[in-house]
This record gives C-alpha cells, structure tokens and sequence, in this order.
C-alpha cells in the first residue's frame, strides 16, 4: 500500500515538474523571463485562463464538460459593459453581471440534467446560442465608454499591496473553491457522482442540484474572468472569450484530472493553468510567432496526456 | 432409444480459478426431441452449453456429436458441426432487412466480388421463412419486427445452416402469450424435422407442455433425468432444491414489535402489480422468487429510485411520499443492492469515503466535513464488521467481495436504518463473510429494524426469514411464515406451478 501512495504522490508531483522543467528552460533562453515584472504580467494573463479552469475542474470531476464559457463571459461581459455605460452603480453592474453568469450556468445545468441533454451537445448549443445573443446585445460591436469608476477599474488594472488584482481574484477563487472541493459535504459529493453517478443517487445525494450547482459556478467564474477581461481593455467586445474554453479544459486535464470524472484536483488545475501561461509568455519572449506557438502548445498537452496514461497503466 | 443421439456430454467437469461449477454430469439429446435443462440460477446449466459449443473448454469429460467424439474450439466450429444457440439477447441488427440479417456473415455473391445476389437470398429467405410456417415480408426492418419475430429469424438463420442441434435459452422471457403460441408451433415442426432442441427455462408450466425429458443440474451436480410423462412437478422441484439446510444460519430470538412498514398494491406500469406486505420491528421478511420476476423492481420502488403507478406505502402508520432516494433515507430506510459494483460503491474512492457517502449530514456541521466525526464513524464501522482493509485510506477497489459488502453494509448503518433492504446480501460472498453477514443482520432486529431481504438463495430464505414473501411475474404469488414454508412450496409458488395444477388437472 505503501507503493500505492507513494505512486499517487510522484503522479501528483507530475504537473509541477512539467511546469519546473519550462521554467527552467525558458529562463536560461530568456533572461527577461524570471523578472518580477514579467512574473506578475504572467500571472495576470494566466489568471483569465485559471478562473475558468476552476470551474471546468468541477464540471469535468462530475464527467461532464462546458463548452460555453467563452460564451458566457462574452454575455456577461457585455451586459456588465452596457449596465456601466449607462451609469449603472459599478458595483452592483459588477453583481448583477455575476449573477447572469450563475444563471447561464443554471440554465447549462438545467438542460442536462431535466433535459437529459449529454453535456457536450447541451453546452455546444448554448454556447452558439450565448454568442448569438452577445451579438444581438452589442450588435456586433465593442461597448465602450465604461465610465471612470474606480471600482471596475481596479477589476483589471489595479494592484493589491502590488500585486495585481486578477492574480489576488484568482488565488481567492482558488483558496474558496480548494476549500469547497477538499473540506466540504459539496465536494464530496462532486467526486462521488464523477466516481459513480447511480451509486450517489442510491445514497441519497441529489445529483440534479449539485450539477446544477456546478454549472453554475462555472457561468458565474467565466463572467468574473470577462469582467476582468473587459476592465483591461476597457471595453467589452463581443467575440471576447472566443475558443477560451479549449484553454480551459486543457489545463484541467494538464493538471491531471480525468475526462471520465472521479479523480482529480484544483491545485493540478492550478498548475496546468500555469503551465499553459508560461509557455504563451515565454514564447513571445523568445520571439516564437503565434503560429508556431499553436504547434508548440498543442504538442506540450499532448506529451502531457500521453505521459499521464503511461503513469496510470 | 436406439436412435443415435444428436448429442451426447459424459462426465463433464469445470472449475474457474478453483471454483468448481461442474462436477461430472451427463446430458444427451435425441433427434426430435425437446429436451429440459433446469435448475437454480447458478446451477450450472449455461456453462454446460458453453462447453457443449465449445466457449469454454471442458476439465474432464467427452463430448459426442452424431457418434463422433469432438472437441469445439469455438462457437464457429460448433455452428458447422450443426449445433446453433438462441440467446436471450438476439444478434438481430435493427437497420438491416430480415433477408440482411438471414444472410448476415455469410451473404451469397458473385464469385469473389463482393456483389450481393440479392435476389436469390431474398428468394431462399422466403423459403426458409415459409417452412417454419412464419409470415414476415423478408424485405422489412428488423427494427420493425416484435421480439417474438426477430426470434424467428434467428431460428430460421440457425436452420438455413443446417443445424440439427438448437439450444434455446430462456427463449419464452420476452415474449408475449400469443408470440409463445407460435415459437411453440415452430417448435413442434422442427421436431418433426429430426431437430433436438435443448430448452432452459424456469418455468415449468412451459416444460411440462413442451418437452420429452427433463435433466436437472444442483450446485453444478448432474442430479438426473428424468421422462416428462413419467414424473410430476413436486419430483422435479424436490431434485433442483433438495440440500440440507445445516447450522448455516445463526439462531434467531426476537421479539417481533409492532408494523414498522407496510406496502399497499403497490404496482409498477411494467414490472409487477398489485405487491402489499407488511414488515414489523425486528422482522426479517424474505423476498423469494426467480430472475426477472420483479423482486429488485419492487425494492427500488420502495426505495425511491423507480417510479411507482400506483400503491401506498406506510411507516409507523403514517403514510409517506418517497420520491427518491434522498427522501427515503430520511424515512430512515436503507437500501443494500443487489449489484455492488455499479450501484452500492464508488470504486475509485476509499473505504473512507465510501461509508461517509450516505452520512455526510452526520458528520458535518454547516456543510464542512469534520475529519474527527468522519474518522470516528468509519472506524466504528471497520470495527464493527471487522472489515479487512490496511487502512480506511484503502481504495475499496482493492477488497475482496465480502469485504467490499461490509463497506456498503456499513455505509447503511451509519443512517441507523429503521427498515433496512438487503437485495442479494451474500452473492459472490465466501462462506466465512456470509455468517458474519447474518449476524449483523441478526443483531439489527435484536434493535428493532425491520429488514427485508431479497434473495435466490433459498437455504438463506429459509434460514433467515420470519415469513416469505414470493413473487412471480410481477405478483406476489405467497406469502408464508417460516414453519409453513419449505424449499418445494417456494418454488412451486416462484415458477408459477400453483397455477398449473389448476389449469393442468
């Protein structure tokens, strides 16, 4: 048994060595690389990415998946974006925004589990139908003219104690949601439906409600991330988000949770996020152009995967 | 008797990993003749046809097919040599047309071309057809065929083979009345034909119709034959049950309190009508009957988990609305099924986790898991059933069989079950783990619990139970108290053999 724990920790430790190993390489071709400056740009840009992998972490643990969370955070984006420019209180522009995320989700979360809907074509129209509507919305321009509020401003661009404030949004979401995962009857139950969906209905838990849930958590985190998103830029554009979600699910599996639901962690989400980050910051660094870095992305995930599966079997 | 069999099987013997599940037995079958394999689930009865069609192999024993001695490598080999299986589950492929499945694998073309002679296969698939006295335009969808006919194709593929030998499992379980006349005119006119016809089935109005002779198997011992017009029911009954009930079964003392539960016509649209019963304090109400007669159906009815048409079901007096699981576990009802692996465990998490899965209120306090309550209840629960595990970190994956029905035991206790379902308590179950099992349940009722019990076993039925309740077909058929009721009762209840001797004599 003791083989066993001790093959469940070097598994564990995987992502992190992945991620160690990039930043080694990647400091030694950049020297830029391991300044604090470009540190903390890294970690702003990883946490868009990151906030909406925590909640892809707890849709994909239930064996589930969401499509749509580029939809949503361009939807909600776009309605936080037209409530601020028409003198909205920013703060409430930023709650009510949230709350259109909890209810996209909701309304994922209803069509497949009343509906009967697999998850992937459930969330496959809705993020076809979310997009429609973001472009119905802002007919198909970027809202701007979002005010001088201090408030959304600090969303994007401002500093905690000189951190930025996406990077102290994002480790407050993560140490929420670990908490929630690890310590609760909540997350419990997520691992137990994704382990085994008719033995937790026999034992009582309500599946329904906690996917129900779930989705919705995720609506609500990939809004939070098109908030930020919209405040950096200061403006909401309606093709925001576009392919987002394939960045998510990627570093949900980079960190080695798997598709089929039951096994998995926050933290490992954490770290694929990272390491997703950290190769789009050091390929700019090193001058790769965008396309090669496409190639370069999608052969780390794959090498990711492959070595994962070597490990498990 | 001076015909040469079609098939002839002696001594045969076959063990799985050390599990011996045949021990000498013989089987022969006769051109035309209908002959009955019969005995309880588990008794041996497909392993012995696997073997005969070479699926598995044989330990020890010959196999004779017209005279000669062979030995099947597989199911192709036994098909040539002319001995075919319906299955249970047809090999029909819904979007092809009857003429495609008759032919399917062995199509007729042109030369080597893979050009279909459609044409002539259509007009042999006709003529097949028309043999077996069957009506079904060969140009249609299987899809759109009953059950009862795309048996028929499977017959007539077995028959446009060549195949003297047929081997019908269970083949009258998904059929309606009308569809059981007409496989039976199939039947007779094959046997016309020089067919031999093996037929399993557990019901025995349908063998004492149809069959010449009857062989039944017991815990994997041929027991014997007997000729259809030679014997009755209570002798056939007697052979497939007939074992000792040992010391197997710890004694039971208790006091019966008062109704803890009772179940009024409760029907289900499809799975079985009109069941009521009553379970009292400290009662353990054995639920008897075969597979497929609705016993687990009902269970799940109760439990929450299927929907009922109709029915009432009362705790202490008072009647409850379960809508599912989550309410009748707050009715303090506990629900042990029958398959642990898909329903009763979450494999991939630990010995921990799987006993906290049902008590998660229990051990928290606003929604945080407290790791002292959860420990100390899973503990008590590996103490108590003497678990054997390395640690409550141990994925319940890696236990054996009893050990992981102690873990789903378990999981139940924690609730402190009032009414508590055991379906299949002891399957897959060693000796050792099956005894502690009964304590436990027997401890339970010392406290009050009403349990019911759902089981194939009958020694455990009669072992275990206070009454019986049997279901056949979706009807409750008896229910018996433990002093009124023995193996041959049971099964003549449980196989519909009540109504036979009404009808019959």
């Amino acid at each position: 048994m003791k083989n066993q724990a001790l093959s469940q920790t070097v598994q564990k430790l995987g992502p992190l060595l992945g991620l160690g190993a990039i930043v080694i390489i990647l400091s030694i071709l950049s020297p830029n690389f391991l300044e604090l400056n470009n540190l903390l740009n890294l970690l702003r840009q990883v946490s868009i990415n990151a906030l909406i992998a925590f909640g892809m972490t707890f849709v994909i643990l239930t064996g589930g998946i969401d499509l749509s969370v580029g939809s949503m955070l361009a939807l909600g984006a776009a309605l936080t974006a037209g409530m601020l420019s028409s003198g909205f209180d920013p703060i409430l522009a930023i709650l009510l925004g949230l709350m259109a995320g909890a209810i996209m989700g909701a309304l994922n979360g209803f069509i497949i589990t009343k509906g009967k809907v697999a998850p992937f074509i459930a969330t496959l129209a809705t993020m076809t139908i979310f997009r429609g509507l973001t472009l119905v919305y802002t007919e198909g321009r970027p809202i701007t003219g979002l005010g001088e509020s201090v408030a959304f401003e600090l969303m994007g661009r401002g500093y905690f104690f000189g951190i930025p404030v996406p990077v102290v949004l994002m480790i407050i979401s993560y140490g929420v949601l670990y908490f929630i995962l690890k310590k609760t009857t909540f997350g419990r139950r997520v691992y137990a439906i994704g382990g085994n969906e008719e033995a937790s209905r026999l034992s009582g838990i309500k599946v329904d409600r906690v996917k129900v849930a779930i989705y919705s958590i995720t609506g609500m985190l990939s809004v939070l991330a098109g908030i930020i998103l919209t405040s950096r830029l200061n403006s909401a554009q309606p093709t925001a988000g576009v392919s987002y979600e394939l960045d998510a699910i990627a570093a949900v599996v980079l960190g080695g949770t798997s598709l089929s639901g039951g096994r998995g962690w926050i933290f490992g989400t954490f770290v694929g996020a990272l390491i997703i980050g950290v190769l789009n910051n050091g390929l700019n660094l090193l001058d790769v152009s965008s396309f090669y870095q496409q190639v370069v992305k999608g052969g780390v995930i794959l090498l990711a995967v492959i070595l994962d599966r070597k490990k498990a079997s | 008797m001076n015909k040469q069999a079609l098939v002839e099987m002696k001594g045969i013997s076959k063990a799985f990993s050390g599990n011996q599940v045949l021990t000498n037995v013989d089987f022969d079958l006769l051109p035309g003749e209908i002959h009955a394999l019969m005995g309880e689930n588990g008794a041996g009865k497909s392993t012995m046809m696997k073997i005969l069609t070479g699926i598995y192999e044989r330990d020890t024993g010959t196999v004779f097919s017209k005279g000669q001695e062979v030995q099947f490598k597989d199911a192709k080999e036994a098909e040539k040599a002319g001995i075919a299986v319906i299955h249970q589950e047809l090999n029909i492929i819904p979007y092809l047309t009857v003429t495609e499945n008759m032919f399917l694998g062995k199509e007729l073309t042109v030369g080597k071309t893979g050009i279909l002679r459609m044409a002539e296969m259509k007009k042999k698939t006709e003529e097949y057809l028309s043999r077996l006295g069957i009506d079904i335009d060969p140009n249609i969808e299987a899809r759109e065929l009953s059950v009862g006919q795309q048996q028929m194709i499977e017959i007539a593929r077995a028959i446009a083979a060549d195949t003297d030998v047929l081997i019908m499992d269970e083949p009258t379980a998904a059929l309606t009345d009308r569809e059981i006349e007409a496989l039976f005119k199939v039947m007779r006119g094959l046997q016309e034909q020089g067919v031999g016809i093996v037929y399993i089935s557990h019901r025995m109005e349908e063998i004492f119709k149809m069959c010449d002779r009857i062989s039944v198997l017991r815990d994997g011992e041929y027991i014997g034959t007997k000729v259809i017009k030679e014997t009755n029911f209570e002798e056939i009954v007697k052979m497939m049950v007939g074992r000792d009930i040992g010391e197997r079964y710890p004694e039971r003392h208790v006091e019966l309190g008062p109704e803890r539960i009772r179940v009024d016509k409760l029907s289900h649209e499809k799975k079985f009508r009109d069941v009521s019963f009553s379970v009292h304090q400290g009662e353990i109400l054995g639920v008897s009957g075969l597979m497929g007669a609705g016993r687990t159906e009902i269970m799940e009815t109760i439990f929450g988990s299927r929907k009922k048409s109709s029915g009432e079901i009362w705790i202490d007096e008072k009647q409850v609305n379960i809508r599912n699981p989550y309410d009748a576990i707050q009715l303090g009802i506990g629900f042990i099924t029958e398959d642990r692996k898909d329903e009763g465990l979450v494999l991939d998490l630990s010995v921990r986790e799987n006993i906290s899965l049902t008590n998660l209120k229990r051990i928290s306090s606003q929604s945080v898991i407290s790791k002292t309550k959860e420990t100390e209840l899973v503990s008590k629960m590996i103490e108590k059933l003497r678990v054997k595990t390395s640690g409550s970190e141990q994925s319940v994956k890696s236990l054996s069989g009893g050990n992981q029905q102690k873990v789903v035991i378990g999981k139940w206790l924690g609730i402190d079950p009032k009414i508590l379902i055991l379906d299949e308590p002891t399957r897959g179950v060693d000796v050792g783990a099956k005894k502690e099992i009964y304590q436990i349940m027997n401890e339970l009722t010392e406290r009050g619990v009403a349990i019911i019990m759902v089981s194939s076993d009958l020694p455990e039925i009669l072992g275990m139970s206070d009454r019986i309740l049997v279901v056949h077909e979706g009807k409750a058929t008896a229910i018996l108290d433990r002093q009124d009721a023995n193996q041959e009762i049971i099964m003549q209840a449980a196989t519909g053999g009540n109504s036979h001797e009404k009808s019959g004599s």
